[in-house]
């Protein structure tokens, strides 16, 4: 059985976001695995451990720099990793959920996985998209935001629980091959040990052109064009009190007695 | 040509976002000079219906097929009406059932998606406004295309409240109920428990800003000096460092205390989505950007582990050492 892993490395904003044109500036970012894949890595790792003969493969939209964070999947179990990158992903404003699903698309028919799980979305997009839009291109069924998953492999089926709003999870069947997009919460990553790290530099990370997965750069036209990006302005009308913690503190204590709230 | 909005339903009530849909889709339909039709999917269509009659919408499709949500019925229909009414517009709630089929529509019919929209203005081309890394930046796109759709995020727009006088009209999809590839076999309620933070007058909320488990108790014990209840944002149940029962938000519990402190708490949509209806907010978080101080009534832009333990004392009680 094969598992593939979508894999996105997100930039990570700080409270000050600093806005280059249509993106926000390179310079100041720091990168990391997108937290929802992070949940999804680890559910298909222990799906390898808790199975025999499953293969792990990561798949990453990304330039050369995502290397280091597609090793940290592979420290954390993974088997093989594949990168999709070229000049055209390079130039292009930005990647619609078309062309992403297209893409990933293409490297799933060379691999033929049983399983894909890709995050529910990544933080920095946040489409939340990909991964039924993947689905719907390999013709593979799909379940969005999972939180709870038990695999039948022998039955071919997965038993999800999708996490709903408001405390409402929906239990569903899904028949195999399938996409399913993981919610945060469903399990516990790990943090990648020593040994796991040493061994991710030996395991196979196989970097792809458009051309290598049989596409071209026609995959990047998109209908959809950014035209701007900016700091939304502050709706507060907070009252934000000044000065010293004690200050501070002493002012909501005050303004909390005044609601009636007294000592527990 | 006309906007299409599909409503959405769960366990035999019709959600917020079908009727701000309709407000979204009449709002649409004015600027492009073209009818509103409403498609209401499986379950008591006849009855979703007559509730989804309301000003500016010209036709209801009723569309009988099945029970609960279903992806693949949803999509046999959406399809079925897309090749009948060729809608310019796509209006989709941008919700978890939403998301479930929203991009495979989009897909199969070839037309962009936007996903999250929480603006739509309508010139030459449309274009949509949405926010990215986790709100704290806003994104525009103009989308070039005779036909898309968008998924709209929840209480951006009013709910759609004078009925209407459109036509109601019962629409078969074309699917087959027993082939499909999902089978719902139910549901569950989760987070129930010995505390149930939906009764609470006062509420005392740690977020991810708590750093570490260990961390915890600190706010435990303002909650406690405070006579108030403990909630938490999502983060801290995830990472299991406090039960599912605690969780405030989309995929928890909606909330409307008295009083709701939040703290280190960002503010994310999804959290602010089950406590914005709280009698009086307060922040305290060190971010004075942070999204919560845009719901916030009073804020304390300062680092809570200097804040809290003076709070704790104020009220009597001691702040643990953390």
């Amino acid at each position: 059985m094969k598992v593939l892993v979508t894999v996105k490395e997100v930039a990570e904003v700080d409270d000050e976001v600093e806005i280059s044109g249509l993106d926000v500036a390179e310079g100041s970012l720091e990168y990391d695995l997108n937290e929802w894949d992070d949940y999804a890595v680890e559910e298909a790792v222990q799906i390898s451990e808790s199975n025999d003969g499953v293969e792990v493969v990561t798949v990453t939209i990304g330039p050369e720099r995502a290397d280091e964070t597609v090793r940290m999947a592979l420290a954390k179990g993974a088997d093989r990793a594949i990168r999709v990158w070229d000049e055209a992903l390079e130039g292009a404003q930005f990647l619609d959920i078309g062309t992403k699903a297209d893409i990933i698309a293409a490297v799933a028919e060379a691999e033929d996985p049983d399983l894909i799980l890709s995050g529910v979305q990544a933080s920095d997009d946040s489409n939340g998209a990909t991964g039924v839009a993947l689905a719907e291109r390999l013709g593979f069924e799909w379940a969005a935001v999972v939180n709870d998953l038990e695999l039948d492999a022998e039955a071919g089926v997965a038993s999800v629980h999708r996490e709903l709003e408001g405390g409402i999870e929906e239990l569903t069947d899904v028949e195999l091959p399938a996409v399913l997009t993981i919610q945060t919460g469903i399990n516990e990553p790990r943090y990648a040990s020593l040994r796991g790290i040493r061994q991710a530099q030996r395991k196979p990370l196989d970097t792809e052109s458009l051309d290598d997965v049989g596409l071209d750069a026609s995959v990047t036209d998109s209908p959809v064009e950014r035209t701007s990006m900016y700091e939304p302005e502050s709706e507060s009308d907070a009252v934000v009190w000044d000065g010293s913690a004690d200050e501070t503190a002493g002012e909501l204590a005050e303004l909390l007695r005044e609601k009636g709230v007294v000592e527990g | 040509m006309t906007v299409l909005a599909v409503a959405e339903h769960r366990r035999g009530d019709l959600r917020d976002v079908s009727f701000e849909l309709v407000t979204a889709g009449r709002e649409l339909a004015a600027d492009l000079e073209t009818d509103l039709a409403v498609a209401v999917i499986a379950g008591d269509v006849e009855r979703f219906a007559e509730e989804l009659n309301r000003e500016g919408v010209d036709t209801i499709y009723a569309v009988g097929n099945g029970e609960e949500f279903n992806h693949g019925i949803y999509m046999g229909a959406i399809e079925g009406l897309c090749a009948e009414l060729d809608p310019t517009a796509l209006l989709l709630p941008n919700s978890v059932n939403g998301l479930d089929y929203a991009p495979a529509v989009a897909g199969a019919l070839d037309l962009p998606l936007v996903t999250d929209v929480s603006g739509i203005e309508c010139g030459e081309t449309v274009e949509v406004v949405r926010e990215q890394y986790g709100g704290k930046v806003e994104t525009t796109y103009e989308i070039d295309s005779e036909r898309y759709a968008l998924t709209l995020r929840a209480a951006e727009w009013p709910p759609a409240e004078p009925a209407g006088d459109a036509m109601i009209e019962a629409f078969q999809a074309d699917v087959d109920e027993d082939a499909l590839g999902t089978t719902v076999k139910g549901f569950e309620e989760v987070g129930s428990g010995d505390v149930d933070i939906t009764d609470a007058d006062v509420l005392v909320s740690v977020g991810r800003g708590i750093g570490e488990e260990e961390n915890v108790p600190l706010v435990e014990e303002l909650a406690d000096a405070l006579g108030a209840t403990l909630s938490s944002s999502r983060p801290i149940v995830d990472n299991g460092w406090l039960p599912q029962n605690r969780q405030v938000g989309q995929s928890g519990k909606v909330v409307t205390p008295d009083v709701y402190i939040a703290v280190g708490i960002s503010g994310a949509v999804q959290h602010v989505a089950g406590m914005k209806g709280a009698d009086t907010i307060v922040a305290i978080n060190s971010d004075p950007n942070a999204p919560i101080y845009d719901i916030a009534d009073y804020g304390i832009v300062d680092d809570l582990f200097e804040v809290v333990p003076r709070l704790i004392e104020a009220f009597g009680g001691q702040a643990p050492e953390v």
